[in-house]
């Protein structure tokens, strides 16, 4: 099999080659980094290769192919992750200087599950700093380009993994997302990113940014492919008191029931001003797809959505000015050298480790506690949030599942945005509102511009209800062909 | 004029639990720096808190001990600051909905007792120890995070002392209720148990509280009262002559035994407190707090009342006793095994207290057991050895560990209440001191004691008391 015919495989289609052994796991790590050497100097999307670790591991699928024994539910297939999440032996950045050379002695609970699952780890993707972005710009380390136009950004912040995925350096990958971070870079380079319900997947191992939002998810070829990497990473963990008890339901079975007589809600106030209109028409090619495989079409409303996006910068800012905190030089990451005291030793180490961005947050999060201002700004916030989720849950007493579009335009060009941060909140604006409410959301493709760059549809659904997600969003897929376009490099 | 002080007091307290709050290391003290250690509590990125169950059950206990309303419903929140013995620069604790609200402790103090209200419990998380080296010139502190994580209860009164004698019992009384509900071992020298105090003055008579000055680095009860004797010196000084008392937060110097200002209140920290994400709330339910509630042992006032009126102990005597959990079980053991517990309780606080404090032993590891010493209170009483005698076996026994009975057979300790005997050895005594009964017969009295003396030394005490004053007597008045 040929490498280009190997990039257009999803991991459920390779695997299965694996299985039918039609083809073995080294020849696909092999033909992998042959085309990532081609194409990773555009694409740039990741700060850290493992080839050693991904041919060992592929050695050993091998020879258990060769035994006759089975594989894992992602036996064989190249997986990249974010360099967010923990991997024990391996560098974790953050894609900031303060972690340049942090190794963690420990993998995060979700990578702990791709191992067991035989999953093949190609890398770490590059990021915004922290996660702290819409572009992937904020990295400190290098600039990720979208596949389908290098000039322009790959969204953020799992920038480098929806590139990854979109150019054919890996099958699959696992992106946070805690405002959009894992919908807008699939949407903007044309793939499918899911969000999980807050819980569903362990946080243990993620470094924290907004600790109440963060949530893991898959950043795929396809809806099968995001069913597949959710029943892995999905479920209890008990070094995460937030994660879930609730059962995890077998995805790939129940995503291909039919999706007649299911009630889908437009959200009016996801389709005013800022909106763009190449945008705005292909999600509503989209909802005529879904008229006319049976589903009900409700208009409805969501009216604290306005406040979505200045509710989530007091929040998440907040706790990400006490999630950081402990990167001070004292124990580990970087230290400034030639200070005086502690106190110098501290701000120094900071203001040189920390990007621009990062520090911005930092200091706002740290303004939204203050006292005097805890009041009027934190707890206010929090107020709004719940209200924002109890829009939701009115909204899911008429309909069982929301559209809308993920990102309001398409992607846009490198350093277009950097200079204005409130234009760059924006980019979140549709994404936002799913993560304070702690809805499980999905992005997949629904389009393109006249400039060949792809749109993301967005679908929104209850409280774990990420199988029914998954259901609607892979029934779109099945009447349309955007998720087997190819960016062509 | 005359001044009234004013005291509140908060006291940190190490939860006796098997492993940290929120990681499995173990919660020891004294292991080689950085050995109790792991990601969750050396702060590493991506790590989460899981709550141990065991602690949170631990304080809810001593909450419902200090008689606490308990929120049924309570939150950890994030107390933001930074310092280098605290791995992530931020604490967790609890601000907005604590363990437990408005409870009180009892006192008693001169014989009155007292309700010491206590504003809040929560329970934290411990911080690491900075150790500071004694190389000359060094640039730098190290960090030992083996206490970092460890469960920490932290209880804050209202301003409802009067004096440093109620500061005091509040102290003591509170140290008790802890070690009676087995939830801390209050071991000041380890640091298991540490308070902060506040002081402010009022002229008596007045309602309006002065200023309050915070006081800090209190390492002992005996400096918290050092520190709070200075404090109502320098205020009292400060106000008789026309001056105000700064609010402030001052620090003990335990060397040169004074209070020097650390900040004033306009440098006071924002901890910038805010919800702990990463720990869902507790909901403690009913059932929970009945079972709890179940498992309370009796409190040291309750005891030691009970020890009073039940028992007819002296209130000094029982107070006593009822210090320690350990020793009142013990003394309470001796009296199921035998009816007058005035005579346990003279040999509990008497010879037992003694030899423990001399051989600093804990009681659990006494050698002489309730059932040995009250063989031996049984010995005394039936007249088989002279109470001189049995104290003596008594510190043999804590040496040997072997039974009364045997050691008396042993020693050829029983007692001489053989008339024949006895009268043999009052007539040799006699014939050797003849200038005593010369005496005696003149009306010196000294005689007669010196005469008994004489007997006993020879007998090496183990002749019966009581015998030998009536045969000296008889044979005195005959001859
Ligand atoms: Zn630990």
């Amino acid at each position: 099999m040929k490498v280009t015919e190997l990039i257009y495989l999803t991991g459920y289609q390779l695997k299965e080659k694996l299985l039918s052994r039609g083809l073995t796991a080294q020849e696909v790590v092999e033909g992998l980094f042959a085309h990532l050497d081609e194409v990773e100097p555009i694409v740039r999307a990741y700060l850290l290769l493992d080839r050693e670790g991904a041919m060992r591991k592929a050695r050993e699928m091998d020879a258990r192919l060769k035994k006759g024994e089975g594989l894992g539910l992602l036996g064989g297939i190249p997986i990249a992750v974010k360099d967010n999440m923990c991997t024990s032996g391996l560098k974790t950045t953050c894609a900031s200087r303060i972690l340049e050379n942090f190794i963690p002695p420990y993998d995060a609970h979700v990578v702990e599950r791709l191992k067991e699952a035989d999953a093949i780890i190609i890398g770490k993707t590059n990021l915004d700093e922290f996660a702290m972005g819409s572009s992937t710009e904020n990295s400190a380390f290098k600039l990720t380009r979208n596949p389908w136009d290098p000039k322009r950004i790959p969204g953020g912040s799992s920038g480098g993994s929806a590139a990854a995925v979109s150019a054919g350096t890996a099958l699959m990958a696992l992106g946070s997302d805690t405002g959009g971070s894992v919908r807008q870079p699939a949407a903007l380079c044309g793939v499918t990113g899911l969000k999980p319900t807050y819980g569903r997947v362990s946080r243990y191992g993620l470094v924290a940014f907004g600790s109440s939002l963060d949530q893991i998810g898959p950043i795929t070829r396809d809806v099968r492919d995001a069913a597949l990497l959710l029943q892995v990473i999905a479920g209890r963990d008990l070094k995460d008191s937030t994660s879930s008890d609730i059962p995890v339901p077998d995805y790939l079975k129940e995503i291909e029931k039919p999706v007649k007589g299911l009630r889908l809600g437009l959200p009016r106030e996801y389709f005013m001003e800022g909106l763009n209109e190449e945008v705005r028409r292909a999600v509503e090619e989209a909802v005529k797809v879904y008229k006319k495989l049976g589903m009900a079409i409700h208009e409805i409303s969501l009216p604290h959505t306005p406040y979505a996006v200045a509710v989530y910068y007091i929040i998440a800012t907040a706790e990400a000015s006490s999630n950081l905190a402990r990167y001070d030089g004292v124990r580990y990451g970087y230290r400034a050298a030639n200070t005086q005291n502690i106190i110098e030793m501290y701000s120094r180490s900071r203001v040189e480790g920390f990007g621009r961005e990062v520090k911005r947050r930092i200091m706002l999060g740290t303004y939204a506690l203050s006292s005097g201002y805890y009041e009027a700004y934190y707890l206010k916030a929090s107020k709004v949030r719940n209200l924002i989720g109890q829009d939701f849950s009115s909204a899911f007493e008429s309909v069982d599942f929301i559209l809308c579009p993920t990102s309001p335009t398409p992607a846009f060009k490198l350093g277009e945005r950097l200079a204005n941060p409130l234009e760059m909140y924006l980019s979140d604006v549709y994404t936002i509102p799913a993560n304070l409410a702690g809805i499980p959301a999905i992005s997949i493709p629904c389009g393109f511009t006249r400039e060949n760059l792809p749109i993301g549809l967005q679908l929104m659904a209850r409280p774990f209800e990420e199988a029914g997600l998954l259901q609607v969003a892979r029934a779109y897929e099945r009447e349309t062909e955007w998720h087997l376009r190819r960016p062509e490099l | 004029m005359q001044y009234e002080t004013v005291i509140g007091l908060e006291t940190h307290a190490e939860l006796l639990t098997e492993t940290k709050l929120f990681c499995g290391c173990l919660n020891r003290f004294g292991a080689p720096p950085n050995t109790l250690v792991c990601p969750v509590c050396l702060g590493l990125p991506g790590v989460l808190p899981v709550m141990n169950k065991k602690g949170f059950e631990m304080a809810l206990k001593a909450t419902l001990a200090l008689h606490c309303r308990v929120n049924q419903f309570t939150t950890f929140d994030r107390k933001n600051y930074y310092y280098p013995d605290l791995p992530k620069n931020y604490q967790i604790s609890q601000n907005y909905l604590n363990l437990g609200v408005d409870g009180y402790l009892e006192i008693k103090y001169d014989g009155q007792e007292k309700r010491i209200r206590v504003h809040n419990v929560h329970l934290e998380e411990e911080a690491g120890k900075l150790i500071h080296t004694e190389e000359p010139g060094a640039d730098y502190s190290l960090v030992d995070f083996n206490r970092a994580g460890v469960p920490l209860l932290e209880i804050v009164t209202y301003p409802d002392m009067r004096s440093l004698e109620e500061a005091e019992a509040y102290m003591n009384t509170l140290r008790n209720v802890l070690l009676y509900t087995e939830v801390s071992d209050c071991k000041m020298q380890e640091g298991s148990l540490r308070f902060e105090a506040s002081i402010s003055l009022r002229p008596t008579g007045q309602e309006k509280l002065g200023n309050r000055v915070e006081i800090k680095n209190l390492n002992s009860m005996k400096a918290v009262l050092k520190a709070l004797e200075y404090e109502t010196g320098r205020q009292r000084e400060s106000l008789e002559g026309g001056g105000v008392v700064a609010m402030e937060t001052r620090l003990w110097d335990e060397l040169r035994e004074r209070t020097e200002r650390m900040r004033t209140k306009e440098e006071a920290h924002d901890y910038r407190y805010f919800p702990e994400p990463d720990l869902a709330p507790v909901v403690i339910k009913d059932q929970w707090l009945e079972e709890l509630s179940a498992t309370l042992p009796e409190l040291p006032l309750a005891r030691r009342n009970r020890f009073v009126t039940e028992l007819g102990l002296s209130d000094y005597d029982a107070g006593v006793l009822a210090e320690d959990k350990a020793v009142a079980d013990y003394f309470e053991r001796c009296v199921s095994h035998y009816e007058s517990p005035k005579v346990v309780c003279n040999w509990v606080t008497n010879d037992v207290l003694r030899e423990l404090k001399e051989r600093r032993l804990e009681i659990k590891d006494f050698p002489v057991g309730p059932e040995m010493l009250v063989e031996l209170i049984k010995l005394v009483e039936t007249g088989a050895v002279s109470m001189p005698v049995a104290r003596g076996v008594f510190v043999e026994m804590v040496d040997t560990k072997k039974k009364a009975p045997q050691l008396v057979q042993e020693r050829g300790l029983l007692q001489i209440s053989d008339s024949a005997e006895l009268e043999g050895i009052i007539q040799a005594i006699l014939t050797e001191n003849p200038n005593a009964l010369t005496d005696y017969k003149k009306g010196k009295k000294t005689a007669f004691t010196f005469l008994v003396g004489q007997i006993m030394r020879k007998t090496k005490g183990k002749a019966n008391p009581q015998m030998v004053n009536e045969l000296l007597k008889q044979k005195l008045e005959a001859s």
